[in-house]
């Protein structure tokens, strides 16, 4: 008894090591070809032929300030709030009045610059913490010029994060009848790690009639249209990424007295994955 | 429940063997010179003391408070660690405290990040302290839980993070614990399960020097200045922010100027030097928030007058002139707190804070005869800045021939200092006063002198003295 337990036990340790060293491949089976990156490699601002920056309260947007969200933070294009450094994008969250708010931070996105339908979309990620921060790494439906507004033009969520419970993310889509709280979404926490201590890389596998969600190679959720309370709309328009951290709002709360500002969410690169012909 | 009991510990026997064998195999050196390593057993209590465990109680507290229970215990552990705190009045001890130090020499505990235990107790109460890294000899590396630790009558696991466990390879204070009773009331609390653990959930590590705050401070050269109010705040997940008091040793110490004060090697700062250094800190790569602006004092100058002219009051060149105290705490107006009480390598200098007046007394067989004498001597070092209305009075008091308070001979004089007399009062720097005796108006006797009485109303409210003295020229 005890001669069989050691020799799986040895044979358990073993492929532990194997996995553990293992490179991470970026691709599932199906996408495998690379067809956008961001490596982050050269210090500085971002690379404005793959990224542009949202900036203010949003208050032309949405009529009032906080991204329909409640947000309390200023988007800034300032180095304090997004820069490039050691090979990371950092994106940083300040608790400092600026412009009327009480907060800044930074927010990017490839609309209009890189968007596509289906593929793999990952990042590799350390997240911030503290009550009342909310990163995330999103996709938008293009809009078609305005004729199409939010939920139609669906929302892919591939990682939202509430800065109080370092241990958990949440992968969400949005769409016509299952959109902001009724959202279809799942959570993945982690046992005795944090999101905030190591790089992560969050993906999902997007095709035909499904998405994927992972957080490094553990599959978390398939989201397919039975799922969704209404219109599946993934099927066809194209979306474009998004990278953000936002300061309070309706999804993370408020941050209060302990939470440490300044918060830097850490991205090492984003990759964006097609089929392979 | 017993047998099933057996039937784990058989399959966890082999399970624990095969881990360290391969722990092992990964660290020996090739060279087969590697350090002598101590053991990384992780447990202090889990179903009873572990290894080379001994209770050592801190002196004053009840010598048996702490027993070994098997109705109490965590889970489907058969005993649990029981300590009984006293009442108030409980002859036995007034609180009841411990080490548990490892005799064996001591354990890397460099491959864990906490100290875990589950605790309850027989009332909602708070334990004053709690902790690991004392061990009843240097104390090097001291973790206590800041606020002390609540505790309640169910069982809740306790997590006390280690600030940087690589420097704990051989320490041998597992653990230690102080309290009292709380409004007068004891109360007794368990604890099972005591284990060193690696917890992926602890992060966000913010350490802090000097609570986090900005101070100032002066020191005098060649004394140490104690960096105070250290600790670490971590996040630990599901549970919320702990913060820990931990021990300077922990810590890497910067000085913006060695040559004012330098970082010794145990971390300990020493001012060497004139000028104005700021002290910060660093935990394993983290900047601490907080930092010291330390003001090197100088000493004073040393008198150098022939002590056959010279009648001393207080002066390490000379021999002194006996005084009944260097404040006399005046009830019920005076504000002075301090006396000659600092010591610096040999050389005593009194500290007067939130001064209003002060009187330094020598009655009696002690009056001094200054009848022959010419000067008033004192060396006073200003620490606040200074308003042109501010001023030290120097008040000299006389007996008369009676030698006693009283009696109508009394007689008195009094020199004020400002930011305009001679001398002139700076702030900063040390400033000689020889006080000619006859500038002391009134003072028309002076061979039974009993006070010297400093006065600035507040005005002037932290000033150091030294080198007091009556000369003649």
């Amino acid at each position: 008894m005890n001669k069989h337990f050691t020799k799986f036990s040895f044979f358990f340790a073993l492929v532990f090591l194997l996995n553990g060293c293992k490179e991470d491949d970026g691709g599932g089976s199906r996408y495998t070809k690379l067809v956008w990156q961001d490596e982050f490699d050269t210090d500085g601002s971002i690379d404005p032929t793959k990224w542009a920056l949202d900036i203010g309260t949003g208050v032309e947007l949405f009529g009032q300030p906080g991204w329909g969200n409640n947000e309390q933070q200023y988007y800034s294009n300032r180095p304090e709030n997004i820069i490039i450094k050691d090979g990371n994008l950092e994106i940083t969250a300040i608790k400092e009045s600026f412009n009327g708010s009480a907060y800044t931070s930074a927010k990017i996105h490839t609309k209009g610059i890189f968007q596509t339908t289906f593929g793999r979309f990952e990042a590799r990620i350390k997240l911030p913490f503290g009550q009342g921060i909310w990163p995330a790494f999103w996709l938008l439906g293009d809009d078609s010029d305005g004729s199409l507004v939010w939920p139609a033009i669906g929302e892919i969520d591939i990682m939202e994060y509430r800065g109080q419970q370092p241990t958990v993310v949440h992968g969400t889509i949005h769409g016509p009848g299952y959109s902001g709280a009724n959202g279809v979404t799942d959570s993945y926490a982690l046992s005795n790690s944090r999101f905030d201590s190591d790089f992560y890389v969050f993906a999902v596998e997007w095709g035909p009639d499904f998405i994927d969600y992972y957080v490094n190679d553990v599959l978390y959720n398939r989201i397919t249209p039975k799922d969704a309370n209404g219109i599946w709309v993934f099927n066809d328009n194209e979306f474009y990424i998004i990278l953000n951290v936002a300061v309070g709002g309706w999804f993370a709360g408020f941050p209060n007295n302990s939470t440490p500002f300044p918060q830097t969410m850490y991205i090492d690169y984003v990759r964006v994955y097609s089929e392979a012909n | 429940m017993k047998t099933v009991y057996l039937n784990l510990m058989k399959r966890f026997i082999p399970l624990s063997l095969v881990l360290f064998v391969a722990i092992s195999a990964c660290e020996r050196s090739v060279d087969g010179l590697s350090e002598p390593t101590f053991t990384e057993n992780p447990n202090v209590y889990i179903d009873g003391f572990s290894s080379g465990l001994e209770y050592y109680p801190f002196q004053g507290s009840k010598l048996n408070a702490f027993s070994v229970d098997n109705q109490n215990t965590y889970g489907n552990s058969p005993t649990s660690m029981r300590f009984d705190v006293p009442n108030v009045g409980d002859p036995t001890g007034a609180y009841a405290g411990a080490i548990f130090r490892d005799d064996n020499g001591g354990r890397n505990l460099s491959n864990y990040n906490a100290l875990t235990f589950y605790i309850k107790a027989s009332t909602a109460s708070t334990i004053n302290e709690i902790g690991f890294g004392l061990d009843n000899e240097d104390n090097k590396y001291r973790v206590g839980v800041t606020g002390g630790l609540r505790v309640a009558t169910y069982w809740q696991k306790v997590i006390i993070p280690i600030p940087d466990a690589s420097k704990l390879t051989q320490e041998r204070g597992m653990f230690w614990y102080s309290a009292g009773p709380v409004d007068g009331n004891g109360f007794s609390f368990w604890i099972d399960e005591m284990k060193y653990e690696n917890l992926g959930t602890i992060g966000q590590p913010r350490p802090y020097i000097e609570n986090g705050t900005d101070n100032i401070s002066s020191a005098f050269e060649g004394q140490a200045y104690t960096v105070s109010n250290v600790g670490v705040t971590f996040n630990v997940a599901d549970i919320g922010d702990i913060s820990v008091n931990a021990s300077a040793a922990y810590f890497k110490f910067s000085s913006t100027d060695p040559a004012v004060a330098a970082i010794n090697a145990d971390g300990s700062v020493s001012i060497v030097g004139g000028g104005t250094a700021t002290i910060t800190a660093e935990l394993k790569g983290v900047a601490a928030t907080g930092s010291v602006a330390i003001t090197s004092i100088a000493l004073a100058p040393i008198p150098t007058r022939d002590a056959a002219n010279v009648i001393s009051i207080f002066s390490d060149a000379y021999q002194n002139s006996p005084v009944d105290y260097f404040n006399g705490y005046w009830a019920p107006w005076q504000t002075t707190e301090g006396q000659d009480d600092i010591d610096i390598n040999g050389n005593k200098v009194i500290k007067y804070s939130k001064l209003n007046f002060v009187g330094i007394e020598f009655q009696g067989e002690k009056t001094v005869d200054a009848s022959t004498m010419t000067h008033f001597h004192v060396d006073i070092y200003v620490e606040n800045t200074l308003k042109s209305s501010d001023f030290i009075q120097v008040k000299l008091q006389d007996l008369g021939v009676d030698n006693i308070f009283g009696g109508n001979n009394d007689k008195d004089g009094t020199v004020r200092l400002s930011v305009t007399s001679t001398p002139r009062l700076t702030n900063g720097s040390w400033i000689s006063a020889d006080l000619a005796l006859t500038r002391f108006t009134g003072l028309s006797t002076r061979s039974n002198l009993a006070q010297i009485v400093f006065i600035t109303d507040g005005t002037i409210k932290n000033i150091l003295v030294d080198n007091m003295y009556f000369y003649k020229e």
